[in-house]
């Protein structure tokens, strides 16, 4: 006796290209080359993270990285976690003036009216602001009902709009969407995403609100994920950086332009002794001529006209 | 009932902050805290976290901590030593009973001691009022008797806390807590009574977490502490910041460890003339009666001051 039904073995989707309809299959050698402003070989998208992790995560229907890891209260995450926003944080934006990039801060909508001390200064320094979902325990996926999926982007919609900000890319928390997360985003002025990272240039997505802009980020360059989760010196996360810089711009000819996206955590990158690993790639990406950094919104509009 | 934020200090930028000066026009004030523990050999249960990870008797955890306490904590003196270093001892209070030898030799070089709870096996999580009260006691009268001296700092035992930690100590008189990461500088706490402030300690240049969590190698660690320093060092001529480097004998003392260890400090002797090395309770003191108000007024200033006291509803 089986203890699966006789549809498990029927494949409806079962066909040439993907198994879904948000993009098409496209292999990267069929790809039409992209040129981005100035001839540059790499778009570069630096991406800081703006959240916050409160004492009592709820952490449906897992908890998001960087949750509270001991019993309550636990002091020492929420406090680590918050010395980036406080703290690292204004290390990072130092280290992007001194080298003259202009960086994507994704912010949890929640934390806007908090953090305007916070918000004033990324946007004088000529920073992108992106939503970042309403909290980091506020996860978009599978099992949340449509209308509450939409009703929490619609409040994040609203609480920029009360703050005067007006951003274009979203940022999911977690990184986690559900099936109509691309949808609803859509459906409230959300043009660029950067949750998916499924090729290494922009990606249009389609849904019946409208098209969304995928831009991806690398999650095997992610600083916590390199630094914490995996252990990598400060040097080594560094080096592998100029790799894929080195790698992507000696591939130009044959593939066009390229993007890299790099995710950046306060309470990680902006640690004192990570600070100065941090102004090497930066300084690298600035001074190298083939690469192009620049945010999600100039991106988007490059690639529109690319 | 829980809170979602702990409100025990309010939101203070990093950035354009009002300077503070360290004794001597000093930028940075440097201080090492030994954690001189004693974990118990057969803990009783806390239900909300075992007293060790692998059942009782844990051998390895165990004896590798007695290592320190019979032979790392004693190599780790005499190295800072011979830099002239004090330290400050975040101490398992019931040591003093078990191993009086290290306290008279940490005595008598005139460290500080701060109370880290009784065993670092007991744990806050469940105390009532009346139980937390009592081991705070229990720490003040037991170093008194010990060494005369008159605590002043607490890092909670195993970083384990309530609701009402801070309260207590702000209320019998404590200066500093040790509990809290979130700046590189001091500042005050928000507690009902008292004149309490967070003292930068720094989990994240702390040996165990250097090399347990991150799994760091002897020189890597060398490097970390270089780099920390540096970063902290630049920033401390703009205002003063606080580095400090919370040890455990049983790790850093290691013989394939304890060299590198020497070299990052050589590394923070060679810049004696921009650094203030001091105790704890010496910063804290200096802090509390020369930048308390200016931080409370700035944060007041940029509109940040929330107040109310930490948990309060």
């Amino acid at each position: 006796m089986s203890a699966l039904p006789p549809d498990y073995l029927e494949y409806p989707h079962r066909r040439r290209g993907m198994d879904q309809d948000l993009y098409p299959w496209r292999p990267a050698v069929e790809r039409a080359p992209i040129r981005w402003p100035g001839g540059a070989s790499v778009a570069a998208i630096v991406v800081c993270v703006i959240e916050h992790h409160t004492l009592t995560p709820a952490g449906k229907p897992f908890k998001p990285p960087g949750a509270m890891v001991t019993p309550y209260p636990d002091l020492r995450h929420y406090t680590t976690r918050d010395y980036g926003n406080r703290v690292g944080v204004f290390r990072i934006l130092d280290a992007l003036r001194q080298a003259g990039v202009r960086a994507t801060f994704p912010i949890n909508a929640a934390q806007l009216r908090r953090l305007r001390w916070l918000v004033e200064p990324i946007v004088a320094e000529g920073h992108e602001i992106a939503a970042y979902g309403l909290s980091t325990d506020h996860i978009h996926w599978g099992g949340l009902e449509r209308e509450t999926e939409a009703a929490w982007v619609a409040e994040v919609r609203a609480r920029f709009d009360a703050e005067g900000l007006k951003p274009r890319a979203w940022l999911s928390p977690a990184r986690q969407q559900s099936f109509a997360t691309l949808e609803l985003i859509a459906a409230h002025g959300f043009d660029l995403c950067l949750d998916w990272e499924q090729d290494e240039v922009p990606t249009p997505m389609t849904t019946p609100a409208g098209e969304v802009l995928a831009l991806p980020l690398s999650n095997e360059l992610d600083d916590r994920t390199l630094l914490i989760d995996r252990r990598h010196s400060e040097d080594a996360w560094a080096g592998q950086i100029e790799e894929a810089v080195e790698f992507l711009k000696a591939g130009a000819d044959r593939f066009g332009g390229r993007m890299l996206g790099l995710t950046l955590t306060p309470y990680v990158t902006g640690q004192p002794f990570r600070i100065s690993a941090l102004r090497r790639v930066l300084s690298r990406l600035s001074q190298d001529e083939g690469v192009w950094t620049a945010t999600a919104s100039a991106i988007a509009d490059a690639f529109a006209k690319a | 009932m829980t809170h979602a934020d702990p409100n025990l200090y309010d939101d203070w930028p990093y950035r354009d902050r009002p300077r503070i000066v360290w004794p001597e026009g000093k930028a940075l004030a440097f201080w090492i805290a030994p954690n001189i523990e004693f974990y118990e050999f057969d803990p009783p249960r806390n239900p909300h976290r075992p007293g060790w990870p692998k059942p009782s008797p844990d051998v390895v955890g165990y004896s590798q901590r007695d290592w320190g306490n019979r032979v790392g904590q004693w190599r780790l003196m005499e190295l800072m030593d011979k830099y002239g270093l004090r330290g400050s001892v975040s101490l398992s209070i019931g040591l003093i009973d078990h191993h009086p030898e290290i306290i008279e030799a940490c005595a008598a070089r005139n460290w500080e001691f701060f109370s880290h709870g009784i065993y670092n096996t007991r744990y806050s999580y469940g105390m009532d009022e009346a139980q937390e009260r009592a081991v705070i006691e229990d720490s003040i009268r037991s170093v008194q008797t010990a060494t005369g001296q008159r605590i002043r700092g607490y890092l909670a035992p195993a970083l384990t806390h309530t609701e009402r930690t801070f309260d207590l100590i702000a209320e019998y008189d404590f200066w500093y807590t040790c509990d809290l990461f979130q700046d590189d500088q001091p500042q005050p706490i928000k507690t009902r009574t008292g004149r309490l402030i967070s003292m930068p300690y720094s989990l994240e240049v702390n040996d165990v977490i250097t090399y347990g969590a991150l799994a760091m190698t002897p020189w890597r660690y060398a490097d970390v502490l270089k780099r920390h320093f540096d970063q902290l060092l630049e920033e401390g001529t703009r205002s003063g910041t606080v580095m400090c480097i919370p040890l455990h004998a049983y790790l850093v003392a290691q013989p394939h460890r304890i060299r590198p260890f020497e070299e990052a400090l050589r590394h923070i002797m060679g810049h004696a003339d921009q650094v203030w090395f001091a105790t704890a309770a010496e910063i804290a003191g200096h802090y509390r009666a020369h930048f308390w108000d200016q931080t409370v007024e700035d944060i007041a200033r940029r509109g940040l001051a929330t107040g109310g006291a930490g948990f309060a509803s």
